[in-house]
């Protein structure tokens, strides 16, 4: 089970990461992450849980340690009605799941702050044990799952360059 | 059914047409990075892949943002830009000559036709020039550094038509403030803005890239401009080069973007956007006496040279309030410089301005000259999100460097044209 951190507010790039310790390193970057909307969010979130955002999630800036503290805090999935672009990018880059909630599901009444919830990647779906309800996310174009499923970008690319070589050297 | 969006990315994806939807991979003609997100972020990825940059006359390297570097760790981040610049054996490095949006075409190096990506998210800057440019994060950076290529679905086009001339005192600042206030931040989509009309053709080249500049604050990939004289003439005058074909990308197409906005500069007052999103956009007036504390122009949406003339504009023979303090970055060592030599920064200094470094500063959060808590901001800037350049309890208005000036003169926030003609 997951806890869902739900944010009816627009949630920027700057309060994800906030400015004045973007020189620092990651970990402490992240104990500051959502401080100014949310202080108790860093301390309490726990591994596996899902964040639910409110729509053009992650607007602001191109700063990816917006996405990549949210993964290093150990969330699961970042689910909006629709994303800021570059932070979609990004989160797919660094291989953090997001993905897009219709937004009538979106106001569904058991997607409450604190619920308790169930995500699963391989279907994109939600699932709320108090309803025994299962919502469905937006599933994702087939590349970039592969690319989140590889570990983002960079992991993806290493298998390509490898594959690569190793045809090269055949 | 061509749209300069369509063009731009055709070209660069090697095919003759594009429809919008598809998913393609281009071939990047320059990747811009800053001393933030660049080598600091991308050297450790590069290693990891075992690439080098994968046509080092293809990136330029600013350093704009932990300027001036003066911590322990700025400096370590300042010494590490410059030593993978060093390895990497790149030419096109500016090293605290100003905000990268701002010094990539001064020196020349974008023009029409151009498919461009920056580590920043006001990269759509580059638009203005008739250049497909968007910004992306380190690890994306990452990739196109290693194999010069990115993927792109292709956009629909918005056209953002502004009809008629702008009055005195009002800019491109708060045609953009407008914008946001009528579609949201959200409005962009993702998709290319395409601006258009007779009063996007009358602005100055910098005016323009104001614009473009705030494609970002829609949420816009994109935020084009079709090239026309105006952009030809600046081009060649900063010692770039203009492709044969670049008068081909000088495609308006009103009737064949998928959305299409009107706006009316005639009747457009000067605007101001209250805490903590650019969407709170109303006209200036309505913010009549509002008390604040700093006046800020700066970054490369407020503090160009352009911004800079007009500021000195409104200052001259004036002084500001007391109890208000005036801070000016300008955007370029070679704005600044110009803006010297025109007698424009001693008018700035004589009104009561105290001058910072030429680098992005307080409107990103980063130096000493933050906001506290309590304080309130007047600022030229293009964002004022909740605890962005200070203190979470810090709050920013936005204007026009027009509005800004003037309401430090006054004391409180004002609309400018009020002592302008008065």
């Amino acid at each position: 089970m997951a806890r869902l951190w739900r944010f009816d507010e627009t949630i920027d790039t700057d309060v994800l990461a906030p400015g004045k310790y973007m020189k620092s390193p990651l970990a402490e970057l992240a104990m500051h992450c959502l401080e100014a909307v949310r202080p108790e969010f860093a301390e309490n979130v726990r591994a596996g849980d899902v964040m639910l955002g409110a729509p053009n999630m992650g607007v602001g800036s191109s700063r990816e340690q917006a996405a990549e503290v949210l993964k290093h805090l150990g969330i699961a999935a970042v689910i909006a009605p629709s994303f800021a672009g570059i932070f979609y990018r990004n989160a797919i880059n660094l291989g953090l799941p997001v993905f897009t909630i219709d937004a009538k599901l979106h106001d569904h009444p058991g997607l409450t702050d604190g619920a308790e919830i169930t995500f699963d990647f391989d279907s994109a779906s939600v699932m709320l044990p108090a309803s025994d309800t299962i919502l469905e996310l937006e599933p994702l174009p087939d590349f970039l799952r592969a690319m989140i499923m590889d570990g983002g970008l960079i992991p993806h690319l290493e298998k390509r360059f490898h594959t690569t070589a190793a045809a090269e050297g055949a | 059914m061509v749209t300069l969006a369509r063009k731009l990315i055709a070209r660069a994806a090697g095919q003759p047409a594009v429809s919008t939807g598809d998913v393609v991979i281009c071939k990047v003609d320059l990747a811009m990075i800053h001393d933030s997100g660049g080598p600091r972020r991308v050297k450790p990825m590069l290693e990891r892949l075992g690439r080098h940059v994968w046509d080092k006359d293809r990136v330029v390297v600013v350093t704009d943002h932990y300027v001036p570097a003066d911590t322990e760790e700025t400096r370590a981040i300042q010494a590490l830009t410059r030593q993978w610049v060093h390895d990497e054996d790149i030419a096109n490095f500016y090293d605290q000559q100003g905000i990268c949006h701002v010094v990539l075409p001064e020196r020349g190096h974008l023009s029409p036709g151009m498919f461009c990506v920056g580590g920043d998210s006001h990269s759509p800057t580059g638009g203005a020039f008739g250049a497909y440019m968007f910004g992306i994060g380190a690890t994306e950076m990452a990739g196109v550094l290693a194999t010069g290529e990115i993927w792109l679905r292709v956009p629909e086009t918005i056209l953002i038509q502004w009809d008629n001339s702008l009055g005195a005192c009002v800019t491109a600042k708060d045609m953009m403030l407008a914008v946001c206030g009528e579609i949201g931040m959200g409005g962009g989509r993702y998709q290319a803005i395409q601006y258009a009309g007779t009063a996007i053709k009358d602005l100055s080249m910098q005016e323009r890239m104001t614009m473009s500049n705030m494609a970002a604050e829609l949420g816009a990939q994109a935020g084009l401009i079709a090239p026309d004289q105006v952009t030809a003439d600046y081009v060649l005058a900063a010692g770039g080069s203009l492709a044969d074909d670049w008068a081909d990308y000088a495609i308006e197409a009103a009737d064949k973007a998928e959305d299409h906005l009107t706006f009316d500069a005639a009747t457009l007052a000067p605007q101001i956007a209250a805490p903590h999103s650019p969407a709170n956009a109303a006209d200036a007036a309505e913010f009549e006496n509002t008390k604040f504390d700093v006046a800020y122009i700066g970054a490369c949406t407020g503090a160009k040279y352009v911004d800079l003339a007009a500021a000195a504009s409104v200052l001259k023979g004036r002084r500001i309030a007391s109890g208000i303090t005036l801070k000016v970055a300008p955007a370029s060592k070679q704005d600044q410089d110009r803006a010297a030599d025109e007698g424009i920064m001693s008018i700035l200094e004589d009104a009561g301005a105290q001058f910072l470094a030429n680098s992005c500063g307080i409107c990103a959060g980063y130096g000493d000259d933050r906001l506290a808590d309590d304080e309130v901001c007047l600022s030229s800037t293009a964002r004022n999100f909740k605890g962005r350049m200070g203190a979470p309890g810090s709050q920013v208005y936005l204007a026009s460097p027009y509005t800004v000036a003037a309401s430090a003169v006054t004391g409180t926030m004002r609309d400018p044209r009020e002592i302008m003609e008065g």
